[in-house]
């Protein structure tokens, strides 16, 4: 509703310390969806740009594999698997509430629906901790 | 207290002569506040414990408190003390002028949903002794303020008129005195939804209610609920029902962050019945040829 008049911290996200298990859900589980989407067509940039399908380029005619130099010279970065991490907690995160909020339509478990938050935020970091050596090998 | 009694008509016939009879009247207010400012002082030092509140203030039409500030007043705390007690005990005590409804103090009638230490809360059911001070008394958030802790309820209340919240059976009995019975199964599934106070606390924790102004609601949607699943209505009225609340800005905007059921003074499972009215619309509109 709109004010007339400022009334502080009142209405605002400056209020998030106040925030319960379901508020904090719903925040997460939008804020994964769009990193999710935003990777997504990142991913259909990357892949269609690398896999040379110019057909006038020389490079095309010359054979080159473009689909593996790219990604090898990708996966040489540090930050890209770092990246790599992150999508994978924010993608777990998005499952595993994802499965919960499937609950909540169903009706099943309303009241418990807080501790599946933080189970679904404890498995996300075990499985985000477990992934680090796959995701780092080879560049630490 | 009763010597001075005695001694104020002495004062007077002695002032008589010199001053008029509106700084007489002005001089026996000082000595009243004075007497008064000596007996809260007494009443503070006398009591184990205080508390302090933080009230929010505002008010349109006086000069100095046009600007939303906070007031903090200390409260002598004895045990049992609600929030609603100390709101009391600020008014009659230091500012006559601090503004709040209430009225059973005993959460029934729904008056004093108050936005207390960042939570939508009864402060008549709220005690004290639960509360960090100082205790950070606000109106509620996204209605509007009136006055100090007082906020505009009435698009509260078009929300909750706008699901038809009364009893309309398709058929009634055909004896005039005959009953209307419900079956103790149907009565516990509806028990929750009935204890609605109307106190708005659900409404105002809402994200999605603060951003759209057409949603009905936590409040509206329980009531729908309420009579929706009344089984001595009959099929054809619930029908009806279902529309109203399966409309764009019905069931549908809850996105279930269960800040409503959290703050219910009347611990209804709202969402749960947010989410009931959700699968019982798809059922009644959902066709496989």
């Amino acid at each position: 509703m709109s004010q007339s008049y400022d009334r502080g911290t009142v209405e605002s996200f400056g209020r998030w310390r106040e925030f319960s298990a379901g508020m904090w859900a719903w925040i997460f589980h939008k804020l994964t969806g769009w990193i999710l989407v935003g990777y997504l067509f990142t991913h259909i940039a990357v892949l269609s740009t690398a896999i040379g399908v110019d057909p006038g380029s020389a490079a095309v005619a010359d054979g080159t594999d473009f689909y593996t130099s790219t990604l090898q010279g990708l996966e040489e970065l540090l930050i890209v698997r770092f990246l790599e991490v992150g999508l994978l907690a924010v993608a777990v995160f998005h499952i595993m509430n994802g499965i919960r909020l499937l609950f909540v339509d169903l009706g099943i478990g309303l009241t418990s629906q807080d501790k599946s938050f933080y189970a679904s935020l404890v498995l996300t970091g075990a499985i985000t901790v477990a992934s680090i050596p796959t995701f780092l090998a080879g560049v630490l | 207290m009763s010597t001075k009694i005695e001694e104020k008509p002495e004062t007077e016939t002695e002032a008589d002569e010199q001053t008029s009879p509106g700084e007489q009247r002005r001089e026996l207010k000082r000595e009243r506040a004075a007497e008064r400012e000596q007996q809260i002082q007494e009443e503070l030092s006398e009591a184990e414990k205080t508390v302090g509140i933080k009230v929010f203030r505002f008010d349109p039409e006086v000069a100095d408190k046009e600007e939303p500030r906070f007031d903090s007043f200390t409260v002598p705390f004895f045990r049992g003390m609600s929030v609603l007690d100390a709101l009391v005990y600020a008014r009659d005590t230091y500012d006559s002028s601090l503004t709040f409804r209430h009225s059973c103090r005993q959460a029934v009638c729904g008056s004093d949903a108050l936005f207390i230490n960042g939570r939508q809360r009864l402060a008549c059911k709220t005690q004290v002794s639960d509360l960090e001070s100082p205790i950070r008394i606000e109106p509620l958030p996204h209605q509007d303020v009136v006055k100090d802790l007082v906020v505009d309820m009435e698009h509260f209340y078009e929300q909750m008129h706008a699901v038809e919240p009364y009893f309309d059976p398709d058929e009634l009995p055909d004896g005039e005195l005959e009953e209307q019975r419900q079956t103790p199964e149907n009565r516990e599934k509806v028990k929750l939804s009935t204890r609605c106070i109307w106190c708005g606390a659900c409404m105002s924790s809402c994200n999605i209610a603060a951003g759209d102004n057409e949603y009905l609601g936590p409040a509206a949607i329980n009531k729908a609920y309420r009579f929706a699943m009344d089984e001595r209505e009959g099929d054809d009225r619930k029908q009806e029902r279902l529309r109203i609340v399966e409309q764009e800005h019905g069931v549908w905007r809850c996105q279930t962050q269960f800040s409503c059921t959290e703050v219910c003074p009347k611990d209804i499972p709202l969402t749960e019945h947010i989410q009931e009215l959700k699968r019982e619309a798809i059922k009644s509109n959902l066709k496989f040829w």
